[in-house]
């Protein structure tokens, strides 16, 4: 490389402890914009993922499912646990004005014990009626599952192919689904004839805390969209009326509690931002400005020799645009090693869905962190950029005798 | 080339007893002939060096003008002017003039590589060897003694065999038989046709001179 253009590499590479301290500061300014920016981003995308698989306006539960094996608890924090209702008041519900879709849905937990080989969530539903899962399923696996094949969550150390056996039930692997950044990533789907196979395996070894049922004659939950002449909110009101020993429940209102802690975690991440990087400008100027106040003389000689202004003001421009770019390349990389391998330790500790976004987007936030570090990076320095670029030669030169 | 100067001054603002400006150097006209080594002596304070740092196109003077053949110096633009000095003025500043990330040949090949142009390194040899220093070519300057740093400043001014060489204390510092290479290379310069500037406090600079000059509080007379 010409010393020309290398000229602000040496420099740099000259004083390694104030460039590294340089480096530093933006790496870590575009590490909270980045990675803050992805976290935001991944609650976000979590949230989205988890109405879309929730894919109903309506969830119908028995009753004791809202106080006991609470229904939040399993669809939102992965919790494990199952509950039913007579398949009668499917009927009753069927039957209630304003209903577009129903589906039914069997939940079950495998036990931790060796009759399971892992202790999952098991979610079955209807092939005939279902509207919510069976598209997303598609998705990963084309063909119709057929008794005792089941496709597992993503977040499941299973594979296709793998057998898992639940309450001594030998199931077969058909496909692994999509990350969702949601409960379901560890979450067992099975069309209704397997579940109930399962459901009567457990009831067979005593390990289902249910005892009298019988499973062709019991459902967890109902799920409903409206049709287009009634609203949600109405038909929940009717259901909630007329049908006894249930409660209807509007997903948008079940992920509201969602949507308000994300809205608070998102607050406080943004409001990081923001103080964090007005703190590094300040610090950065700071740091600029005293660095060239230290080489006031070394740039003096270069005026001496024939340095413009402007090629002065360049020289520190491409300092500062190479500390910066450095110190946000490095900072990405950190925000990218801690988000990408701890994304479901995240998940775990926030207790909210989280979905890192595909590919093309990280990228995007890749190349618009780099450049907005930069540009602070710039913005910084073009205060000590313009104050070298008029220094009086003479007094400076003078000044060192 | 030659360098004239015509009717120059230069005031500074500085809150004195009865003004509120401070006269560095008093109206004067001066002219350097190429192949003439000058020197200005004077008292420190005297107005000597802002009298070399207007030369050099560095400093506006208050009032004149300075020409360079037949260039205004001060009517060009900044861009144009810092080319114009790359190209044809050459000068040794006061002290220790090195940029410490560069080795002492690099340091030396600066007038050139700042604009991105291929240094003569032959040019830059036969410059460290006359000054006696070309043992020191890979030498960061944080491992030169004065006197080298010195020498090294003088090899760099002379990089573009400039027509205008503006010395400020060359030999400040320097034990007497480095003060004696460095005149003896001025002299030299001088008799290869460059117009040679030297300001200094050193008597034995007159020895070398062709003509001298004395600056007394900013007045600056012919010895």
């Amino acid at each position: 490389m010409r010393l020309s253009k290398s000229l602000p590499f040496r420099n740099l590479a000259g004083k390694p402890i104030r460039t590294a301290i340089l480096i530093l500061l933006t790496a870590l300014l575009s590490l909270t914009v980045f990675g803050g920016t992805l976290m935001i981003t991944s609650l976000k995308t979590g949230l989205h993922s988890l109405e879309d698989r929730l894919g109903a306006d309506i969830m119908v539960v028995p009753y004791e499912a809202t106080t006991k094996a609470n229904l939040e608890n399993i669809v939102l924090q992965g919790n494990t646990g199952y509950f039913y209702m007579d398949t009668a008041r499917l009927e009753k519900i069927q039957s209630r004005e304003g209903i577009g879709q129903i589906s039914a849905q069997f939940y079950l937990a495998s036990a931790n014990s060796g009759c399971c080989t892992i202790p999952v969530q098991i979610i079955g539903y209807d092939p005939d009626t279902d509207f919510t899962i069976s598209p997303w399923i598609k998705k990963s696996y084309r063909n119709t599952l057929q008794k005792y094949d089941i496709v597992v969550g993503n977040d499941l150390n299973a594979f296709v192919g793998d057998t898992l056996k639940f309450y001594g039930v030998e199931c077969h692997v058909a496909a692994k689904l999509d990350k969702t950044g949601t409960s379901f990533d560890t979450t067992v789907f099975t069309n209704a004839d397997t579940i109930k196979a399962l459901i009567q395996s457990s009831l067979d070894l005593h390990l289902n805390t249910f005892q009298n049922i019988d499973p062709d004659k019991v459902v967890s939950c109902v799920l409903i969209n409206a049709d287009e002449e009634h609203t949600p909110e109405e038909i929940v009101n009717d259901i909630n009326l007329h049908v006894k020993k249930v409660k209807a429940i509007q997903t948008k209102e079940m992920i509201s509690g969602v949507s308000d802690s994300l809205a608070g975690v998102s607050n406080v991440i943004s409001i990081l931002i923001i103080a964090v990087w007005l703190l590094g400008i300040m610090i950065l100027l700071l740091a600029f400005t005293m660095s060239v106040n230290e080489r006031k003389k070394e740039f003096a000689v270069l005026r001496v020799l024939g340095a413009s202004r402007k090629k002065l003001a360049g020289i520190v421009m491409q300092e500062a645009c190479i500390t910066a770019f450095s110190g946000s390349t490095g900072g990405i990389c950190i925000g990218l090693l801690i988000m990408i391998p701890f994304n479901n330790l995240i998940e775990e500790q926030l207790h909210l869905p989280f979905l890192l976004p595909d590919v093309s987007q990280l990228i995007v936030y890749i190349i618009s962190a780099v450049i907005l570090s930069v540009l602070t990076g710039m913005i910084s320095a073009s205060v000590s950029a313009f104050r070298i670029s008029r220094i009086d030669t003479g007094l400076i030169l003078r000044g060192d005798n | 080339m030659i360098l004239k100067a015509e009717k120059i001054s230069k005031e500074f603002p500085r809150q004195m007893k009865n003004a509120n400006r401070f006269t560095a150097v008093q109206e004067t006209d001066f002219r350097l002939n190429p192949g003439e080594l000058v020197i200005i002596m004077g008292r420190s304070g005297s107005g000597k060096s802002t009298l070399l740092n207007m030369f050099a196109g560095l400093l506006q003077p208050t009032a004149g003008k300075i020409f360079l053949d037949d260039k205004s110096l001060y009517d060009l633009e900044d861009q144009e002017l810092s080319k114009l000095r790359n190209q044809h003025i050459g000068m040794i500043p006061q002290g220790q003039t090195a940029l410490y990330s560069l080795t002492m040949l690099e340091n030396i090949c600066l007038p050139y590589t700042l604009y991105g142009e291929e240094p003569h390194e032959a040019d830059a040899c036969a410059l460290l060897d006359r000054l006696e220093i070309s043992h020191l070519r890979n030498a960061m300057p944080s491992e030169l003694s004065g006197g080298e740093l010195r020498r090294m400043a003088i090899a760099r001014a002379m990089m573009k065999k400039p027509g205008i060489l503006l010395a400020d204390e060359p030999t400040s510092d320097l034990d007497d038989e480095t003060t004696k290479i460095v005149f003896s290379f001025l002299k030299e310069s001088a008799h290869n046709g460059t117009a040679v500037l030297i300001v200094t406090h050193e008597n034995d600079a007159k020895n070398y001179a062709d003509r001298s000059f004395r600056m007394n509080a900013g007045m600056l007379c012919q010895d």
